[in-house]
C-alpha cells in the first residue's frame, strides 16, 4: 500500500518538491503488484470482461483478418510462416521486449511486427498508433491473455532495463516528477479525481475510453509525460523501448490482459 | 464496411429471453470538436440501428452526438420461432450497414 495513508497527495508533492529529496522509491514488491483492472469501477471491470461488449476485440478481430492477409502477392502473410497464431504466438507478449540479434538492440512487440513486414514480407512499417499496427499487435498479444508476464533472462536486456529505471525515477518536465513518484510512492491514491495505478504494462495495446479507441503503451507513455509537461520521445525512441523493459521486469508476474479497457 | 461483433445464442426453447448484444466498430464524431487544423470536423455518427426478426422490427434504437465511439447496443427477445435476425446501421455520410444472424428455436 501507499507510503503515506494520511497525507493528501499534493501535501505529499510539495513536501517532496520542497525538501528537493531524491525519489528514492523501491520498486513495488511481486506480492503487492496490481494490474490497473483492480482500480476500475465493477461496469468498466465487466466491460474488459466481456469479449461481446469490449471494444477492443474489434481491433483484435481486425488483427486476425490482416494476420491471414498477405501485404503483397508474392509474399508470405504472417501466418505463412507462422501458422495459427493461437499456438505460435502463445505467450510471446508475455516476454516483450526482447534482444533484436539483427539490428543488436531490445524491441518491443510492434517493433518486431514492423520488422518482421519489413524483412520477409517486403512492406513498408505500419506507421505508429496505425489502426492496421494496433490490430496487428493487439491479435498478437491477446494470445497470451492470462499468460504471467515472464521477461527473458537474457544479460543482453539489462543495460536497457537499468536505462529504463533510470528513466523511470527520473525527475523530469516542468512539474519536476518522475513516474516513480506516482506509480511507485503514491499508487491507490488519487490525483484530483483519477486514482493513481501502478501503471502496470499488462493490458497493451488497449482501449481507453479517454481516447475513444486503441493505444499503445507508447502513446500512453506519452501521455503521461505531457502530463508531467516534459517534452515527449518520438515515436519508436529507444526510450520507450528501455522503459517497456523495464515496466515488464516490474510488472512480472502479472497476466497479461490483452484487449484491456481502461477509462 | 466497418467492423461488427454480435452475439446472440445459436438455439433457444420456446419462450426464452435470450440477450442480444452488438457491438459496432464506428468514430461517431460528434461535429463539435476541432481537428488539428482549427476547423471543426463533420459531424459523422450513426444516427439510427433496427433489429428485425424475419422482417418484423423487435428494437429500434436513436443515437445523438453525445454516445460514444464504437456504439454498443445489447436488447432482449422472447423467442418464439427459428428465423434471421438483420441488424442495421445507419448514419451520417450514407452510412448503411446490415449484418444477420441465425436463430434456432426448439
Amino acid at each position: 500500500m501507499p507510503r503515506h495513508p494520511g497525507l493528501p497527495l499534493p501535501v505529499a508533492l510539495a513536501a517532496l518538491l520542497l525538501t528537493g529529496a531524491v525519489a528514492g522509491a523501491e520498486p513495488i514488491a511481486p506480492a503487492d503488484r496490481r494490474s490497473g483492472f483492480d482500480q476500475m469501477s465493477a461496469e468498466i471491470q465487466t466491460m474488459q470482461r466481456d469479449d461481446d461488449a469490449n471494444p477492443g476485440m474489434l481491433a483484435v478481430v481486425d488483427g486476425a483478418e490482416l494476420w491471414t492477409k498477405p501485404p503483397s502477392s508474392s509474399r508470405p502473410a504472417c501466418a505463412g510462416c507462422h501458422g495459427e497464431a493461437s499456438s505460435s504466438m502463445r505467450g510471446v507478449a508475455a516476454r516483450y521486449p526482447a534482444w533484436d540479434a539483427r539490428t543488436a538492440r531490445p524491441i518491443d512487440l510492434q517493433g518486431r511486427i514492423n520488422a518482421c513486414r519489413r524483412t520477409h514480407q517486403g512492406a513498408d512499417p505500419l506507421a505508429y498508433e496505425s489502426p492496421d499496427l494496433l490490430a496487428l499487435t493487439a491479435f498478437v498479444a491477446t494470445q497470451s491473455r492470462g499468460q504471467r508476464i515472464a521477461p527473458p533472462e537474457d544479460a543482453r536486456l539489462a543495460p536497457a532495463r537499468a536505462e529504463g529505471r533510470a528513466l523511470f525515477e527520473a525527475r523530469m518536465g516542468q512539474l519536476g516528477l518522475s513516474c516513480a513518484i506516482c506509480h511507485d510512492e503514491n499508487w491507490g491514491r488519487r490525483l484530483g479525481a483519477a486514482a493513481i495505478p501502478q501503471g502496470q504494462p499488462t493490458g497493451y495495446p488497449l482501449y481507453r475510453l479517454e481516447w475513444q479507441g486503441m493505444g499503445s503503451l507508447q502513446r500512453r507513455l506519452r501521455n503521461c509525460l505531457t502530463g508531467m509537461r516534459a517534452e515527449p520521445f518520438g515515436y519508436g525512441a529507444p526510450e520507450y523501448v528501455a522503459l517497456e523493459a523495464y515496466l515488464a521486469t516490474r510488472a512480472a508476474p502479472l497476466p497479461v490482459e490483452t484487449p484491456a479497457v481502461r477509462p | 464496411m466497418a467492423r461488427t461483433l454480435i452475439n446472440l445464442p445459436k438455439t433457444a426453447k420456446p419462450g426464452e429471453v435470450i440477450t442480444i448484444k452488438t457491438l459496432i466498430s464506428h468514430p461517431m464524431e460528434t461535429g463539435f470538436r476541432p481537428g488539428a487544423d482549427g476547423r471543426i470536423l463533420p459531424r459523422n455518427i450513426v444516427t439510427e440501428f433496427v433489429c428485425r426478426f424475419e422482417d418484423e422490427e423487435i428494437f429500434r434504437a436513436e443515437l445523438f452526438p453525445a454516445s460514444a465511439a464504437n456504439p454498443y447496443l445489447t436488447f432482449t427477445w422472447v423467442a418464439t420461432a427459428s428465423g434471421r435476425f438483420s441488424f442495421t446501421w445507419r448514419g451520417d455520410d450514407g452510412f448503411d450497414q446490415t449484418e444477420s444472424a441465425a436463430i434456432t428455436v426448439a
